[in-house]
């Protein structure tokens, strides 16, 4: 767990996640998880597909309850004071675009006054002139390219400045030369806004690009977690892509030391 | 309770309609045809009365206020589908927007559209029928606050049943008015029905609206206590109807339903 020493660092934490589990009937989705995200870190959240990624963002967004544990964003507990958690967080995913029979200015501005944005327009405006999305301002989200749905459920994303992001592979309908940009413009986001990141990603060249730490799930457990440029070597991989293909077919063999 | 998430949920929902005129003909096309329908419908059954009995009051009058109650609860039931069927709900839930917010805004949108109803359909049987509703005296105000209030409570829990069983049951939602009709005695006083059919309308504040409405218009009087029972009783449908819809929505997130309307998988 990355919060050894929680009274020295808890001004630092965006956030706090604590022994959370969710279990469906006999399944345990979701086993035992801890950890934490800082102000100005991103932390890549990987693993095989039903894996408990998902979930695990889904109990962070407060639309599915742990069975165990809790969480705090910045300090706030998303099940006794969802409302002031959830206002410093926001979140893009690729299942959850925006609606798209609203236009890109009309989506932002729904979501801008859902979150309580002051002086809306300006930064309806500075976030268009973010993403390129300026051209689009008055199209319907149905009608644009899936790429483009991203820029704009990034934008979403950001319009109430959050101190934790939540990007549920956000680039990966994106060209790489708009998702380079766009990861710069996120890294520089953690710099200016301060804000926490977790990122679930497939593109091992973009977890290396981008985060500064990665935890690797399995069957609902974090089975390794570390410096994504460092991690490979200390486990006898060549790449965090084959970490990554080694720990989706052996998991037994790295769950000696799950984090939890 | 903040008003701008409220104000957000109105807007979406006026820029939805700005947009489509097919989601704006319904608030009037199918009044319209009701008011037209059952206009000609009293004004053949008055040629066999010999200007005796006035059917349009009692006909035209119990279709136009029973179509306001099912615009008003469609207004709500139909401005959550919305929601729905864009695949929007975790956007919105994964907001700080409370349950209580989000259900105000799908009021004032009810409200809007119910009274744009209104207006035309007490126009049309006004102008073109000869209602003259202002024959139902101060009781229209009683009369209309009830049908409102139930309208408002059974599309939220309409909405809260869609929450529970999912996209599919929306088929369930639209024909619960009429569900409601034979046991609300639109038509007819509650003394025609059988007593288990009397003993489910007791239970339904329409049904003591209709009763006052037909006193009124036959020149009768009726006891006032049936309408406050009406009118409060709609407005504890209302408040069971807030805590059904918070009640299921605690129940979907626990369960993981509301995570799934919108992502992929749990993986």
């Amino acid at each position: 767990m990355l919060i050894n020493n929680p009274s020295h660092q808890q001004d630092a934490v965006a956030l706090s996640v604590q022994h959370i589990g969710k279990r469906y009937a006999d399944i345990n989705a979701v086993d035992n998880v801890s950890f934490a995200i800082r102000h100005r870190e991103i932390v890549g959240l990987l693993g095989p597909n039903g894996a408990g990624k998902t979930t695990i963002i889904n109990m962070i967004l407060g639309v599915l309850e742990p069975s165990a544990g809790n969480i705090q964003i910045e300090g706030f507990d998303i099940r006794s004071q969802r409302a002031s958690a959830l206002a410093h967080t926001n979140f893009a995913a690729v299942y959850a675009t925006l609606p798209g029979n609203l236009s890109v200015e009309e989506n932002l501005r729904v979501f801008g006054l859902i979150y309580g944005v002051r002086h809306l327009q300006q930064r309806i405006d500075e976030l268009l002139q973010q993403f390129d999305l300026v051209h689009f301002r008055h199209t319907k989200c149905g009608v644009l390219s899936s790429g483009e749905q991203t820029r704009v459920s990034l934008a979403k994303a950001l319009l109430n400045n959050p101190s934790l992001l939540l990007l549920d592979e956000p680039t990966a309908s994106i060209d790489p030369s708009a998702a380079k940009t766009i990861r710069e413009s996120i890294r520089e986001l953690t710099v200016k806004n301060h804000c926490g990141i977790l990122w679930t990603s497939h593109n091992m060249y973009e977890v290396e690009a981008v985060c500064d730490r990665v935890l690797f799930l399995s069957h609902g457990r974090i089975l390794l977690e570390g410096d994504p440029r460092t991690l490979p070597q200390q486990h006898g991989a060549a790449t965090l892509e084959q970490l990554f293909i080694d720990i989706a077919r052996e998991p037994l063999s790295y769950s000696q030391g799950a984090t939890t | 309770m903040k008003w701008r998430p409220v104000a957000a949920i109105v807007l979406r929902q006026w820029y939805l309609m700005r947009g489509s005129p097919t989601r704006v003909l319904p608030i009037f096309a199918w009044v319209t045809i009701d008011i037209v329908l059952w206009g000609f419908i009293t004004r053949y059954l008055n040629t066999f009365t010999n200007g005796g009995i006035n059917f349009v009051p009692r006909l035209l009058g119990a279709v136009l206020f029973w179509d306001f109650f099912t615009r008003v609860m469609q207004g709500v039931t139909t401005a959550f589908l919305e929601d729905i069927w864009s695949r929007n709900f975790l956007n919105i839930f994964a907001t700080p927007m409370s349950t209580t917010e989000y259900v105000s805004g799908l009021v004032i949108t009810s409200i809007v559209t119910g009274l744009i109803g209104l207006t035309i359909m007490l126009a049309l049987a006004t102008g073109v029928f000869g209602l003259n509703f202002l024959s139902y005296g101060l009781t229209l105000i009683p009369f209309l606050m009830t049908l409102f209030l139930f309208g408002i409570a059974l599309g939220v829990i309409a909405s809260a049943m869609v929450l529970r069983l999912g996209p599919a049951s929306e088929w369930l939602v639209w024909p619960m008015p009429a569900l409601l009709a034979p046991f609300a005695g639109v038509f007819y006083p509650l003394s025609t029905l059988p007593s288990w059919m009397q003993a489910i309308a007791h239970l339904l504040p329409p049904s003591y609206m209709f009763e006052g409405m037909r006193a009124v218009v036959n020149g009768k009087s009726f006891a006032a206590s049936g309408l406050v029972i009406g009118l409060l009783m709609s407005v504890v449908y209302v408040i069971l109807a807030a805590w059904c819809f918070q009640w299921i929505y605690r129940y979907t997130v626990r369960s993981g339903l509301l995570a799934r309307y919108s992502a992929e998988s749990t993986g």
